[in-house]
């Protein structure tokens, strides 16, 4: 065979074996590591599955966060839509320093039968004007439902 | 008044960028010397003014001018002084300046180093970067101008900058990431020359590859230190996320890490032609598709921070076009230039081509695992996310066997290498590997993981062939290490460095004891070897915040020393803030993050126990130096000195590469390296 034609097989050859071999891992990779997300009213409702890990978003609850034991580090809070949807989450382990009552929260992991999310991961905002994609609409309706529960009290 | 001085300097740099991006171009291809010529003068116009602006912006930091809205917005009067220097770069507006100014800063420096370059290449190259210069800036004084008034009502003081960033990780980190980011576009602009010329010879890869060297540390140094700020600000103690935004700076890393080593190919061999140029367009295009990511907030990310869609519009279009422009060009032009030599088995350019594969493959991967959710969402309207384990599916079996190669590396020749060759050269060398990569775990850590020894092995089987290439260039002697020439050396370092980080992310991912314990105090808790207590917390007063500061004393054996986590309260910003306290060492890293107090003077506390974490920043700034030292090499500095010699030609510049094509090979010290 002419060198450069074989040279070119060569170059596709390895090409082709590179697309092939970074496609299945890929594939293989996706299909095991994707986390759906999932909204208060979602997990509410059902939609959530049980024992899949997922990622759930909401508004931390006001007055919901506790320490269910005295030895451990455990600490369970609500994770609300501020719209009537709410369940609680367990985590076990440091929460993050921004983390705080009343602001947006993206918890990582898996629902357990009792509908109690037990999480792996907790994130909470990095600055306070960044609200995560993922919960931009539930914040902004909970603003919105304060500002007219406070034009409300100041109309009476 | 300043204000308007600067963004007066901002329309004026634009006006200049307009002609720099316009008159050299046409006067290339017009073949106008005046033209081009005034290429020269304009990158330097383009650079004084967009400084003039920067210094403007310094000035209303620097003396709390709270009328102009990002000082409002980022600074505060209690804010020691380097932070408000740096604050300057600590949101939006402000660090789309600083990386104009490193786009301008980029042009001035090819202005000034490209003398010797025939006129042709060099004012084009010159026109492409004041284009993508008009860009940046009508970017800036359209959607995010930073002298934006406050008036009338000028606030009595600034909101502060955000606590996280106040740090030196601030100071330092965005100006290299930056400067790393937009360097690529020279490599983009000498490839996009390189089309409209329609000659892409040896000559243009040597001219290109100073500068992609350049550019690629600082992208290097830009991440580790992106890397190191995120492990001791953010109280994780993770080293690396895969987190989109420390993607989107990794992507252009692994296409620049291509490139450079494609580049080597085609200045040596005159192969990849056509490949390399692909390379260069789709670094920089990802540099842009980085700063679309980080600035439109498309995709959830710890390290987001407020964002405006319309900026995100802009950046979107003007990567289409650049996209789009270049890989038309490319489609018109690179059949002309693509070119043909022999080789064959396991050489040299098979190495290479796998390394591009390799890290191509990569590449794609982080790509598709950082845009799938952006797609899904697109498609479908559901939300979800992908972790980290995706991430290491795909990039650990990649990077093996990209590790497995480097390995042969120095030891491969250009044309053709036998096996028997590399048996002879290397079959110790693989014992050794595989050996010391079993025992060295052990004595290390006393238990054994399989990934880890992998790792070790692995980093020993890159790390021991160059260096027994280095011993026999040397000649067996001491005295004989400054035989090989600067750029072998450069190689060597770069890779010795790729090794220590292989070495470090095995370990650390596989030893480390990361644990959130509850201390009270006085109550000794053990983690790993260590026995921690803590001692008391006490409050303590910052300049602008208040902390409350734990003192935990670490013992093992009857060795013990105190570390002081913090957790900060900053009042302007109402914002707490965890503070890390970290003993670092060169084996072994404490980490100690302060959660919250659990009652009864008990606190949380994060504990890490990471062996050999900096082992992965000190392998990272090793590369980076290794890509500086390259271009130190003297067939650099020969060369401009002989180009030099032919600058008079300047209407032919067709007799540049013809000459510069051939005598590389030709030069025994350095065919060999790359």
């Amino acid at each position: 065979m002419h060198p450069v034609r074989r040279n070119r097989l060569i170059t596709v050859l390895f090409a082709l074996t590179g697309v092939a071999v970074t496609a299945g891992l890929v594939l293989n990779a996706l299909s095991e590591n994707i986390n759906l997300f999932y909204t208060p009213e979602e997990v509410v409702a059902g939609a959530a599955p049980e024992g899949v890990r997922i990622r759930v978003g909401g508004l931390v609850a006001d007055g919901s966060i506790s320490r269910p034991d005295t030895e451990g580090v455990d600490v369970e809070f609500v994770v609300s839509d501020m719209d009537g949807s709410d369940f609680r989450v367990r985590y076990s382990g440091l929460l993050p320093a921004l983390f705080r009552e009343g602001q947006g929260v993206i918890a990582t992991g898996r629902l357990d039968e009792n509908r109690m999310f037990i999480a792996e991961e907790v994130l909470a905002r990095h600055d306070e004007t960044y609200v995560p994609a993922e919960i931009m609409d539930i914040h902004n309706n909970a603003k919105a439902a304060q500002a007219a529960a406070r034009s409300a009290q100041y109309d009476d | 008044m300043i204000p308007e001085i600067g963004q007066f300097a901002l329309w004026l740099a634009l006006g200049l960028a307009v002609a720099l991006g316009t008159l050299p171009l046409i006067g290339a291809w017009r073949r106008d010397l005046f033209w081009m010529q005034s290429a020269f003068s304009l990158a330097t116009g383009m650079f004084v003014f967009t400084l003039i602006s920067f210094i403007c912006l310094l000035i209303a930091f620097v003396t709390d001018d709270f009328s102009v809205a990002y000082v409002a917005n980022n600074s505060n009067t209690l804010l020691p002084v380097y932070y408000k220097v740096s604050a300057i770069w600590g949101a939006h507006e402000g660090s789309f300046l600083l990386w104009t100014l490193v786009m301008a800063g980029w042009t001035l420096a090819v202005a000034l180093r490209s003398k010797h370059l025939p006129i042709v290449i060099s004012s084009r190259v010159l026109g492409i970067m004041g284009l993508i210069s008009v860009g940046f800036l009508l970017f800036m004084l359209m959607t995010s101008n930073p002298f934006d008034r406050t008036l009338p009502i000028v606030p009595q003081d600034g909101a502060d900058l955000n606590p996280q960033l106040q740090d030196f990780g601030l100071i330092v980190h965005p100006p290299m990431l930056y400067a790393g980011y937009v360097g690529f576009s020279v490599a983009f602009a000498f490839a996009i020359a390189a089309l409209l010329t329609g000659k892409l010879d040896a000559a243009w890869a040597r001219w290109s590859r100073p500068w992609t060297n350049v550019a690629w540390a600082f992208l290097t140094v830009g991440i580790a230190l992106g890397s190191w700020w995120a492990y001791y600000e953010l109280g994780w103690g993770g080293w690396w996320f895969w987190d989109p935004v420390e993607n989107a700076s990794f992507m252009p890393w692994l296409t620049g890490t291509a490139l450079i080593h494609s580049l080597a190919v085609s200045e040596k061999r005159g192969a990849f032609k056509s490949w390399t140029v692909l390379l260069a367009i789709a670094t920089f295009s990802l540099s842009l598709l980085g700063a679309f990511i980080v600035r439109s907030g498309v995709l959830t990310s710890v390290h987001s921070f407020a964002v405006d869609p319309e900026r995100g519009l802009f950046i979107l279009a003007f990567l289409i076009i650049v996209v789009g422009g270049s890989l038309l060009l490319y489609a018109v032009r690179a059949p002309a230039i693509s070119g043909h030599s022999g080789y064959s088995g396991p050489s040299r350019e098979v190495m290479l081509l796998l390394n591009n594969l390799l890290l191509v493959a990569a590449l794609a991967g982080v790509f598709i695992g950082t845009l799938y959710p952006l797609a899904y969402e697109w498609l479908t309207g559901g939300r979800l996310s992908v972790g980290p384990p995706f991430f290491n599916a795909v990039f650990v079996p990649l990077m093996v066997m990209l590790t497995m190669v480097l390995g042969l590396a120095p030891f491969s020749r250009w044309k053709q290498t036998s096996f028997a060759h590399l048996w002879q050269e290397l079959r110790w060398v693989l014992l050794a590997s595989v050996v010391l990569g079993l025992v060295l775990p052990l004595i290390f850590a006393g238990v054994l993981h399989w990934q880890a020894v992998l790792a070790t092995t692995l980093g020993l089987w890159v790390l021991l062939p160059h260096l027994k290439d280095l011993w026999q260039r040397a000649g067996y002697r001491w005295q004989g290490l400054s035989r090989p020439p600067r750029a072998h050396w450069g190689m060597l370092i770069a890779h010795v460095g790729f090794a220590f980080a292989v070495i470090g992310v095995g370990i650390t991912s596989h030893y480390s004891v990361e644990q959130d314990v509850r201390m009270a105090p006085g109550q000794p808790v053990q983690v790993g070897e260590r026995i921690y207590t803590l001692q008391n917390v006490r409050e303590r007063q910052g300049p602008n915040f208040i902390a409350d500061r734990a003192t935990i004393e670490v013992q093992k054996g009857n060795r013990s020393y105190m570390l002081y986590p913090e957790k900060r309260h900053y009042f302007v910003r109402d914002i707490v803030m965890t503070q890390a306290a970290i003993r670092p060492r060169l084996d072994r890293d404490i980490y100690l993050a302060l959660g919250d107090p659990l009652g009864g003077g008990a606190w949380s506390v994060r504990v890490h126990d990471k062996p050999m974490v900096r082992w992965i920043w000190l392998g990272a700034l090793l590369m980076a130096l290794g890509g500086v030292w390259a271009i130190r090499d003297k067939r650099y500095q020969r060369r401009r000195l002989r180009d030099q010699g032919r600058l008079d030609g300047v209407q032919t510049p067709a007799r540049a590469g013809g000459q510069a094509g051939m005598p590389v090979a030709g030069r025994g010290s350095e065919a060999g390296s790359s």
